[in-house]
């Protein structure tokens, strides 16, 4: 099974772009080392301050853009891991093993796999198909 | 933190710790058996007391040095104490007072070869496939017993009575703990790597069950794969078997529909396909050839499952690219089946005649007698070069030797399509 693991960072300095130390990367390196070496590791990225992105909000059939930063917001992810691991346990374990810094904040969120749908998905998501390959024949 | 989520987290500690503990211990005490026995036995011992005291900062040096303690208490305590096991105890004690925290690199390369020499004899030609696929799942890939029975459909029993009998049999034939080196490696690497994919195939296209489709097996070969690629980054096949699972496995969601059937390759949604495996296998890809092993079995399967992941519809897909691997494959690999997919990639890329030669060419082939395969390609062939009764009657004959009451229905389909004549539907 997959999880997204995210990285919510408690010290505020991070959004404002300022980079971890040279001894932090180092070790996030190492880390990140140790999750390839386990074969855990799919993909990760690591994000712009909020102030370089932007949040489009849905509302009453409209579409509202906003600009970064998201000063409201308490939790502003900084970056995340794709894991595939064998349980909830595992990856708790994992993330628990993250050099984090203090008042950092992972989360561990399962990712939704083709077993978790029923045969009904399946079947709309072949009438879909079909439709398209009807349309483009015509 | 509940018992059961204490219970949950020590059996995590354990997988993540179990394959290096089990390597390092087999190394000091020579017989991976034993080491494992003493892996388990750590592991008792942080079930007993981390509900208690929690789980210790740094559970895998914890659950080694207890694994250590019991290794020295047992041959101290060995009847048949001779200067020998005298000598690896009082090694073992020196190694401990070494082990500080902060030889960390040397400490990791150190694992990485105990891990590797645990590979090499889990997959030793001198076990039988079943054999090996249990102990590697057991010993590196940190499956309980009543795992791996679950994953292959045996009684757990069956399952726990092939790795005593492994492990016994390592330590009769006794099987060095180390990597091989020169003209052997090669040998014994195709041994694991084959091991590696002979998981990944019971998960791809289960053997038996009612599900076709294991995927939890798949990612069981794909975890060992990487793991295997990061301990030997300079071996070309290693990359090419990571890259062939990689591909295939991005289309797992895709290979099934609505009532559990397959999806065959061209008729799935490739919106489906899982891309973050695709680039996987596609680097991996890359690995493999700039390392010099674009002709390998494995790198030459896994570019032609590139092949496919590149095109975004069928009709994009690379005919004549994929018609010149298996032509690769056929020189490197020669085999019947090989030669069925080389008849029908070329079929693609240069019409259906170029392919109904070389699948006429292996009408005569022993081995593919009762092969449903070759009249259903030559049928398909034959009504695409408008050979509507000979189409037919091919298809007829392939539905006739099919053991797959779905695969049969659609070959039946087929057939009758032909009998229509030239307005059959695609």
């Amino acid at each position: 099974m997959r999880f997204m693991v995210l990285m919510i960072p408690g010290d505020k300095r991070v959004e404002a772009g300022v980079l971890p130390d040279e001894k932090a990367i180092a070790a996030m390196m190492k880390f990140n080392e140790e999750l390839t070496r386990a074969g855990v590791l799919l993909a990760l990225d690591g994000l712009h301050p909020s102030s370089k992105g932007a949040r489009i909000r849905f509302s009453g059939g409209k579409r509202t853009v906003t600009d970064g930063p998201f000063g409201e917001a308490k939790e502003v992810i900084g970056g995340y891991w794709l894991w595939q691991v064998k349980s909830k346990a595992e990856a708790i374990e994992w993330a628990s093993r993250c050099p984090a810094a203090d008042g950092d904040v992972l989360e561990v969120r399962q990712v939704y796999e083709a077993s978790d749908f029923g045969p009904e998905v399946a079947r709309k998501e072949t009438e879909l198909l079909d439709e398209i390959k009807r349309r483009t024949k015509r | 933190m509940t018992a059961s989520d204490m219970h949950r987290a020590i059996e995590a500690v354990f997988r993540i710790e179990s394959a290096r503990l089990i390597a390092g211990l087999a190394r000091m005490v020579r017989d991976v058996g034993l080491a494992e026995e003493l892996a388990q036995e750590a592991l008792v011992a942080a079930l007993e007391r981390w509900p208690e005291s929690g789980v210790p900062d740094n559970p895998g040096a914890w659950l080694m040095a207890t694994a250590k303690h019991r290794a020295i208490d047992l041959l101290r305590r060995d009847r048949r104490l001779d200067r020998k096991h005298e000598e690896l105890a009082r090694a073992l004690e020196a190694r401990e007072e070494l082990a500080a925290p902060d030889l960390d690199a040397a400490i990791d390369d150190e694992v990485g070869d105990d891990l590797l020499r645990l590979i090499f004899v889990s997959c030793h030609p001198v076990l039988s496939p079943e054999a090996r696929v249990a102990l590697t799942l057991r010993l590196l890939g940190g499956l309980t017993t009543a795992e791996i029975a679950r994953a292959f459909l045996v009684p757990e029993p069956t399952v726990a009575q092939r790795i005593v009998r492994a492990k016994r049999t390592l330590a009769e034939a006794r099987v060095p703990f180390e990597v091989p080196r020169g003209a052997e490696l090669a040998a014994r690497l195709s041994s694991v790597l084959e091991v590696v994919y002979l998981v990944f195939n019971e998960g791809y296209s289960a053997t038996s069950g009612d599900d076709w489709m294991r995927p939890a097996l798949c990612e069981d070969a794909l975890r060992l794969g990487r793991i295997l690629a990061e301990l030997l980054p300079r071996e070309p096949e290693v990359h090419g078997l990571v890259a062939l699972m990689e591909v295939q496995a991005s289309r797992t969601r895709a290979r099934v529909g609505p009532s559990g059937e397959p999806v065959l390759l061209l008729d799935q949604n490739r919106a489906l396909w899982d891309q973050v495996l695709v680039r996987r296998g596609l680097t991996a890809l890359d690995r493999a050839e700039e390392l010099g092993g674009a002709r390998g079995p494995y790198a030459l399967q896994a570019a032609i499952a590139a092949c496919h992941a590149r095109a975004r519809t069928p009709a994009e897909t690379d005919w004549a690219r994929i018609a010149a691997l298996y032509d690769a494959l056929a020189q490197l690999a020669p085999s019947p089946v090989v030669e069925l997919n080389r008849a029908v990639a070329l079929a693609m890329a240069f019409g259906p005649a170029a392919g109904l030669e070389l699948v006429d060419a292996l009408a005569s082939e022993p081995s593919l007698q009762g092969y449903h395969l070759l009249p259903s390609v030559r049928g398909d062939l034959l009504a695409r070069l408008g050979r509507f009764d000979e189409a037919r009657a091919e298809l007829e004959r392939a539905a006739s030797l099919t053991r797959n009451a779905r695969e049969r229905g659609l070959l039946l389909e087929r057939a009758a399509a032909c009998a229509r004549g030239p307005a059959r539907p695609q």
